[in-house]
């Protein structure tokens, strides 16, 4: 068999449990391993082999490969959802006999971890190529498992070989081990047996593609719905918009009533109107309008430092932290925050006039520098959170600030392109609509991500009429998303011209 | 301390005649130096051996009760010219390292005790380290055994075989003058079997001894006339007494010679586990090894016994050998013999055995089916394999990378946040976890030159240039060679570039094993040798040293080192110690501390979802394991938003980046107080009521 973990999971003890279980059971076992630099954080690999006693005959002794080999592998045990997919890979998972047992868990790789947008492998493409290639497949949230169980994932990952019932020997040869090697024994058994069960579970309840809602894992909309929304606004919703949207301009308009004020939220339906207005496709399948809506709930909620400061006072925020952190009950949590607005943010939240002077004068700018060095505000402390609270508050006079008269300029423009490239070339104005994802984080990460769309934005009139203009300007938009230094995006501007 | 003890472990080493032995393979080579008297034991941790160094480590009371001297070298070179007690006494000395880089450091030394000859054993026990999960060029150690006339033995990758090797090694050594080199590849060093122990036995012939009664003869010193009278004595007297005794005492092993055959099949002792699984899935064998194709199996893989070729080759069609790696030195080899012998039996290896890469199951089926197929040795039953690389999109690679909280790793966002602010620099990168700074998401360095040679690796780059070059050393390559072959090189040659010593207290990547300047407490060794006190030593005059966790101080102060007006050499020491290590050793006081009822501050980072925009900018300056992705719990936004998970050790880099990067707001840090005193929780219950008053 074969074990397929990560550096730090302890394959190695569960290779080490297996070799006292088998021994115990009357088995020759070999076991081996190639750690080597894998050890850090990389995938390692255990390959184990087993002979019954009774089979060999006086004085004889099987000899055991040191590597698995393509159709030799009864059990591949992935500690890692992924780990599972480079097990296949590698042929070491064979319909003929291959037992898969693997975590659904992800533990993502820097790879995908590094995308500026999303850039994980799908988990689900990964389920079926499994299923097709697994004698049988059993899968379950071994970390789930683990930390449910108060042990480690070591211990979950044999009891899900025990469970999976493919050795031949049972439950006391595992515990023997377990108890024989020592350490944290009670824990141990009680995480093995929690893996066990899991496993047995999984082994009479297969997974299935509805593990994976989305393809990477499944989003609840709980706190947005209809019911957020104002009454009056509400009404407006259901009245002027087709059903299919509702839930989507709902959790818009919740999310901008919550941001400024119910007039705000107006001015994103009256905007969210213009747009039907010229979707041609309003009575089938509004696709501009969609994607227009979300892309400007988003845009209209920009994160400035009143809304920053307003989600870091958010009732109910420490009890989140309290879990996210693992606080036992008795335990007491101070939170910190670290900010450290730049000039820029600071000018973008005085009155446009003030800030835009300020902004122009170096001198101004230089006084300003000496005053953002970071800050770690304590919101646990009366002070500090009363300094966020009172920024937050501050947001009922953002319509006065330049960062509003910024982003609210780019908004209409953004807009108003949209309206004049939908009648000429639907799929275009869509692809441009969804382009505003380019335009997200903070500080430098925002300046680069409104370059590159200011860039598209341009070329996107330019392409008008090209049949193959929506393709085109989604390309950019992935170059764009390719890097953080628009080496792509230029590259792939420079193709288009050519 | 290394990061594995082996404590319980070595206890087996006291086994006494007749008693099973349990264990990993590396523990088995230990045992059986034991048992065969060994007088001496020195090395370089370096995987696949890195554990049999800490095994060392840890039965030094066993070894001392022996009357056994251990040491753990300061390199390769130097254990390699340990062996030179062999030279003028009948002691046993064994030594170890990772191969080939080990042997190419050690390779000065070696050539001139192979010259020299000695009359103790001597025994290099070398880790292999080729194939899958090699961490180093692919080359082979057989290279070395044939230019310097030292013999490789090669045994198949079972404890039995493998003890055997280390006693008939020394044996082979003492019958032939020659040092021995042992190899085991990876598999085999981590292999968990079992073996019928012998008694330890005490050295013989004592090192205090060789003390008491010194004893030189010219003919041993490696000068003119007695060097030309050494390489006539490998030639005339040691090589054919290596011969004799290899062939005398079996050394190399033969399998299924009953079996009426007109092809056979020759093989590295090491890969005999591999090729019986092969034959074994093609119907022509069964587990127990019994092969209906003859086998010649080289447990001596260096030097080849002309008559075993020609013998086992005669009266057959053709013989295949299967030899790992390249060039094909044994086909070679044996193609000499066989047209000498003018015996006509046609000879297949590399072909439909491939030249590069390891010979894993799938290889060697298909290429024993190829042979087998070829001379007409069918029906071979096809063995429908899996096509590989099948969802390769699916899967993505995953790199070794800097563990939760490494201290290196606020070090490499410094230097790529200073790359954005003065360009992208030229960098010489260095072996160790460090390495990993050529890695996403930091790919800082360009060339990787050597352990301990990343200030070497920059030396050309000493040129009048407004931007200066950078190089990176670590403290365990800085004590293995850097030091002189790196800094006091480039104060003599008056290099004017910068050269970052990372000092974290061990030889971390090879497990964490003490180093010169470890701050620990070591019996019998001396540490805390501080490495800013031997560059000084070394004639450097501008040095700083800096906590690689305070990002402000690390960028400015190399942006000092890059801008200075002073020209010369430049050492910034960039100290954090390694985080594994360190949990090792402080969990356990603060677990009992909590058990106590003391107070203890917990800290963690975190991330506000709801703040957090999904750009992952925070994930393109740090890496860390415990700094993922989940999905975005806003239906509104799709990209995916950054979130720290339960490994966070809550080491401050997280904070750290988020300021030094004007990066974004939604970092938080919580100061988990457990057992909080009477004042806290009044404090807390204060603010709270407020708190929630405001909100």
């Amino acid at each position: 068999m074969t074990i397929a973990a990560l550096g730090g999971q302890g394959g190695g003890v569960v290779t080490d449990w297996l070799v006292l279980a088998a021994r115990k059971a009357g088995y020759f076992v070999q076991a081996t391993s190639v750690p080597g630099v894998a050890q850090r954080t990389g995938a390692t690999i255990y390959y184990l082999e087993f002979f019954a006693r009774a089979d060999a005959g006086e004085g004889r002794e099987p000899v055991m490969a040191l590597m698995p080999n393509p159709g030799d592998v009864d059990i591949v045990v992935a500690s890692e959802w992924m780990e599972a997919g480079r097990a296949i890979n590698r042929g070491l998972v064979t319909p003929e006999r291959t037992t898969l047992i693997a975590s659904t868990h992800r533990d993502y790789t820097i790879g995908e971890k590094m995308a500026l947008g999303e850039g994980r492998a799908s988990s689900r493409e990964l389920f079926e190529i499994a299923t097709a290639h697994a004698a049988k497949l059993i899968g379950f949230d071994m970390v789930k498992v683990a930390d449910a169980s108060g042990g480690r994932i070591s211990a979950v990952i044999l009891g899900s070989i025990a469970g999976a019932n493919v050795l031949p020997w049972g439950i006391e040869e595992y515990h023997h081990a377990i108890k024989q090697s020592g350490l944290g024994v009670e824990a141990s058994l009680a995480s093995f047996e929690a893996g066990r069960q899991a496993s047995i579970d999984a082994k009479a309840k297969p997974l299935t593609a509805a593990a994976w809602p989305s393809d990477h894992g499944s989003i609840d909309p709980s706190d947005y719905t209809l019911e957020a929304v104002p009454t009056r606004l509400r009404a407006r919703i259901v009245d002027q918009f087709p059903a299919s949207m509702r839930d989507l301009l709902g959790m818009g308009a919740a999310r901008l009533s919550d941001y400024q004020d119910d007039a705000y939220t107006a001015t994103f339906l009256d905007r969210i109107e213009e747009i039907l207005g010229v979707d041609a496709a309003k009575l089938s399948d509004p696709r501009l309008t969609v994607s227009t809506a979300r892309a400007l709930a988003l845009w209209m909620s920009f994160e400035d430092v009143m809304r920053v400061a307003q989600l870091k006072t958010r009732s109910g925020r420490i009890e989140r932290i309290r879990r996210e952190v693992r606080a036992n009950p008795g335990d007491l949590v101070n939170v910190r925050e670290f900010v450290k607005p730049r000039v820029e943010e600071i000018c973008g939240t005085l009155p446009a006039g003030l800030g835009v002077r300020l902004m122009a004068s170096a001198a101004a700018r230089r006084m300003l520098a000496r005053c953002t060095a970071g800050r770690r505000i304590s919101t646990s402390t009366v002070s500090g959170f009363l300094l966020l609270r009172c920024i937050s508050a501050l947001r009922r006079f953002r319509r006065g600030t330049l960062r509003f008269k910024v982003e609210n300029e780019r908004i209409e423009a953004w807009l108003g392109q949209i309206k004049s490239i939908a009648p000429r070339d639907y799929d275009l104005a869509v692809e441009l609509a969804e382009c505003q994802t380019l335009v997200k984080g903070y500080g430098d990460t925002h300046e680069r991500g409104w370059s590159s769309f200011s860039q598209i934005s341009e070329l996107a009139l330019k392409l008008v009429g090209d049949p193959q203009s929506a393709a085109r300007l989604r390309i950019l938009r992935e170059a764009a998303l390719s890097d953080d230094n628009g080496v792509q995006l230029t590259r792939a501007i420079a193709q288009l011209a050519a | 301390m290394a990061e594995r003890s082996f404590a319980k472990e070595v206890q087996s080493l006291r086994l006494t005649e007749g008693a099973e032995f349990e264990g990993e393979g590396i523990l088995a080579v230990t045992k059986a130096l034991l048992q065969s008297g060994v007088g001496y034991v020195g090395g370089y941790q370096g995987a696949p051996v890195s554990h049999l160094m800490d095994v060392l480590a840890d039965a030094s009371l066993i070894l001392s009760e022996l009357g056994v001297r251990f040491e753990s070298s300061a390199s390769e070179a130097t254990a390699a010219a340990m062996l030179a007690a062999s030279v003028n006494y009948p002691i046993r000395g064994a030594v170890t390292w990772k191969s080939t880089v080990g042997t190419n450091v050690a390779s000065d030394a070696l050539s001139n005790l192979a010259s020299a000859g000695v009359i103790g054993g001597a025994l290099i026990v070398l880790g292999e380290d080729y194939g899958e999960g090699a961490s180093i060029m692919q080359e082979r150690t057989h290279a070395f055994a044939m230019k310097s006339q030292m013999w490789l033995l090669d045994p198949r990758p079972n404890l039995p075989c493998i003890v055997q090797a280390v006693e008939q090694g020394f044996e082979l050594s003492e019958a032939s003058n020659s040092p021995v080199m042992l190899m085991l590849r990876i598999r085999a060093c981590h292999v968990v079997g079992r073996f019928r122990a012998k008694n330890n036995r005490p050295p013989p012939f004592t090192l205090q001894q060789a003390m008491d009664h010194p004893s030189r003869t010219f003919e041993k010193i490696i000068l003119p006339p007695s060097t030309y009278a050494q390489e006539r004595a490998k030639i005339e007297k040691r090589w054919p007494a290596a011969v004799k005794f290899i062939r005398e005492r079996k050394l190399n092993e033969h399998f299924g010679m009953d079996n009426p055959s007109d092809v056979g099949i020759v093989l590295q002792g090491g890969l005999y586990n591999t090729v019986l699984r092969a034959l074994e899935r093609l119907g022509l064998a069964d587990v127990f090894g019994e092969s209906q194709i003859p086998l010649y199996v080289l447990n001596v893989t260096y030097p080849l016994v002309p008559e075993e070729f020609t013998a086992f080759a005669a009266g057959k069609q053709a013989i295949l050998i299967i030899e790992e790696g390249q060039p094909e030195f044994i086909e070679q080899a044996a193609s000499l013999f066989l047209r000498q012998a003018d015996v006509q039996t046609r000879i297949v290896g590399k072909g439909p055995l491939p030249m590069a890469g390891e010979y894993t199951g799938a290889v060697v089926i298909a290429g024993i089916r190829q042979f087998l197929s070829e001379f007409g040795r069918l029906p071979v039953p096809a063995i429908a394999l899996v096509p590989a690389a099948l969802l390769a999109r699916n899967v993505p690679v995953r790199p070794s990378g800097l563990c939760t909280g490494c201290p290196e790793r606020p070090l490499f966002a410094s230097m790529k946040l200073l790359a954005r602010e003065m360009g992208p620099m030229q960098i010489s990168a260095d072996i160790g976890c460090h390495s990993f700074s050529t890695l996403p998401p930091f790919d800082l360095g360009g060339t990787i030159m050597g352990y301990g040679l990343g200030a070497a690796g920059g030396a050309s780059f000493n040129v009048p240039n407004p931007r200066r070059a950078l190089s990176m050393m670590g403290d365990g390559g800085f004590w293995h060679n850097g030091l002189t072959s790196g800094i006091g090189n480039a104060v003599f040659n008056r290099h004017d570039g910068v050269t970052i010593i990372v000092d974290n207290g061990y030889s971390a990547a090879t497990g964490g094993q003490y180093i010169p300047s470890s701050s620990a407490e070591i019996k019998g060794r001396r540490a805390k040798n501080r490495i800013e006190a031997a560059v000084r030593g070394v004639g450097v005059e501008w040095v700083r040293t800096l906590h690689t966790y305070d990002m402000k101080q690390t960028m400015s102060t190399l942006r000092e080192a890059l801008l200075t007006k002073f020209t010369g050499p430049k050492i910034v020491i960039a100290q954090g110690e390694c985080q594994l290590n360190r949990t090792r050793r402080e969990a356990p006081a603060i677990n009992k501390r909590i058990g106590d009822g003391e107070r203890v501050v917990r800290q963690r980072f975190g991330i506000d979802a709801e703040v957090c925009t999904g750009d992952h900018s925070c994930i393109r300056l740090s890496g860390c394991p415990s700094l993922t992705l989940k999905t975005n719990p806003d239906p509104l936004r799709r990209d995916p938003v950054a979130q720290v998970d339960n490994s966070c050790v809550g080491c401050g880099v997280c904070g750290e980046v988020a300021h030094a990067a004007v990066l974004c707001p939604s970092f938080y840090r919580a100061d988990v107080i457990v057992n909080p005193t009477a004042w806290d929780r009044v404090k807390a219950r204060l603010r709270s009521a407020v708190i929630s008053l405001l909100a």
